[in-house]
């Protein structure tokens, strides 16, 4: 390096806090809702590409059709890919150990990233099927599921 | 392209974990003012600017603003990128669009990242959807994770072959200078590293680096007046895929996703049918040792599921038959506002024969970098040593 330092580097330490308000729209308002009051998982249907997407959108980002509809998908369905987090740092959901898997949902044609509980850390795999597990105290969001776990 | 564009001078400063002794500006007019005297111009030969870097990670909006003394952008045109991963590159990108439309002969480029000064962690969740994935999220490490879970599955690669790729690209860092992990390690070291997230360890995962990387690009008529050793940017390409098409960490989708959509416009361009042959040199931008493979695969430079096997028999060294990341890439240093500029001046150096200690061994006339973007975009970049290449 030839950085020469003839001086003390002086430090300053701040904090910012910034508070956000989000709006779920108007597919992502019904999701919450169905999710929160009848504990249904719901996805949009895409007529022209005959998919149906989660989360549910207004707009197919493939045809750019306008959507409309919405199908329930799951409860149950099936890890496609997972990692079990060992670390622990300051921005993560939870402490570690936890399994964080991505689910296709039956009936969906895309995959839902969620936390997998209640199994043995080395019996997690590609394929297992699993079920979520509602929260009690539902307040619409994500977190309404609050877990799957294998069938 | 409707006018020729080419890359003139470059720079970068030395990459570390600590640049304690500059502020931003002082770190970035590093990278400028050696890019300055690679292409033996003046900031007042300069038409315009263009800044790069990882939106909020130091906790600062608008740094092309404040950073006016560093960059030289006193009075001159310009544009603010932040593109995520990708930025670096599509600064270059926006910076060979303007020459190439004519608008302007001569494009200082710039990518910088300290990330030292700001809440990365807490910034990059704040890349996660608020409504759908942002009470779920951490930090990158589990993108690459469940990556890595899915190659493993689904090709019968083993830990062993990241680990392969985590000592590869450490052992090319402790050839140039400029890197910032320049660790001496052995497949052993990598394997008993601590697990971060299965199957990701400690030395799968690239490091939280300072530093800036500048380039200066010209047309034809400047180059070839003022440069030496011009390397031209033949074609460029970007992709974007859906954030909830989560298919890219499944490996063996049949979906086209963002690299391989973009690898196939890009040969269809320059006319490539075996670019394991074609190019020379590879720069692709590996933010953890899983990528890497899964590059090898989307790139075409092996079939599907084989990419573990050219790192296994060392085809990808830095003097195996298709050199990927000689530098020693991301894996070795990722100021992420740099990281995928880096890429590109990291494979122009080969081109010119400049990159010293980590020169691949052989006639380097054709080279192709890549970056990523919040995991699912690219920015593809392909050079070469004359225009007839």
């Amino acid at each position: 390096m030839e950085e020469i330092k003839h001086y003390e580097p002086f430090e300053v330490d701040q904090h910012l806090t910034a508070n956000s308000r989000y709006y779920a729209g108007r597919m992502g308002s019904r999701f919450y809702v169905a999710l929160r009051d009848q504990q249904k998982i719901l996805g949009a249907k895409c007529p022209k590409c005959n998919k149906v997407l989660w989360p549910p959108r207004s707009t197919c980002h493939v045809c750019f059709s306008e959507l409309t509809e919405t199908v329930e998908i799951g409860p149950l369905g099936t890890v496609e890919t997972f990692t079990v987090v060992t670390y622990n740092e300051p921005v993560q959901p939870r402490k570690a150990p936890f399994v964080y898997a991505v689910i296709r949902l039956d009936g969906a044609d895309t995959g839902m990233a969620h936390f997998l509980d209640e199994v043995d850390l080395d019996e997690v795999h590609i394929g297992m099927r699993v079920r979520p597990v509602f929260a009690r105290d539902r307040k619409a969001n994500i977190l309404d599921i609050q877990y799957f776990k294998p069938l | 392209m409707k006018r020729n564009v080419a890359i003139i001078g470059g720079g970068q400063t030395y990459h570390a974990a600590r640049r304690h002794d500059v502020d931003q500006a002082e770190m970035v007019n590093e990278a400028v003012r050696r890019a300055l005297d690679d292409a033996g111009m003046t900031i007042d030969e300069i038409d315009t600017i263009f800044l790069g870097n990882m939106e909020f990670f130091e906790g600062v909006h608008m740094t092309d603003c404040w950073l006016v003394h560093g960059t030289g952008a006193y009075g001159k045109p310009g544009l603010k990128i932040t593109t995520g991963g990708t930025v670096g590159a599509t600064t270059v990108c926006v910076g060979a669009h303007h020459i190439a439309s004519g608008l302007f002969d001569k494009a200082l480029c710039i990518g910088f990242e300290k990330q030292e000064e700001g809440d990365t962690g807490a910034i990059l969740s704040g890349v996660a959807h608020p409504l759908w994935g942002r009470s779920l999220a951490g930090a990158a490490v589990g993108y690459f994770a469940t990556m890595g879970s899915s190659y493993m599955a689904t090709w019968g690669a083993t830990e062993e072959h990241s680990a392969m790729v985590a000592v590869k690209a450490r052992q090319n860092a402790r050839k140039n200078p400029y890197a910032h992990l320049k660790l001496d390690i052995t497949i052993e070291d990598a394997l008993n590293s601590r697990m971060l997230s299965y199957p990701i360890r400690m030395l799968d995962m690239c490091p939280a680096s300072n530093g800036a990387c500048a380039m200066v690009l010209a047309d034809e008529k400047t180059a070839k007046k003022r440069c030496k050793k011009p390397v031209w940017i033949r074609a460029m390409d970007t992709a974007h895929n859906e954030q909830f098409e989560l298919d890219w960490r499944f490996v063996d989708t049949k979906r086209p996703i963002f690299s391989k959509v973009c690898a196939a416009r890009m040969y269809k361009k320059l006319g490539v049918k075996k670019p394991a042959e074609y190019f020379d040199v590879f720069e692709v931008y590996e933010p953890a040792t899983w990528a890497e493979l899964i590059w090898y695969e989307d790139l075409g430079l092996c079939g599907p599921g084989e990419g573990f096997r050219l790192v296994e028999k060392g085809m990808t060294n830095i003097d195996g038959p298709i050199p990927v990341n000689p530098s020693g890439g991301v894996l070795s240093t990722n100021c992420i506002g740099a990281s995928a500029m880096l890429r590109v001046w990291e494979a122009a150096l080969q081109i010119r024969g400049d990159a010293g200690g980590h020169q691949a061994p052989k006639d380097v006339r054709r080279a192709l970098t890549t970056g990523y973007g919040g995991t699912n975009w690219t920015v593809m970049t392909a050079l070469s040593k004359t225009l007839d290449d």
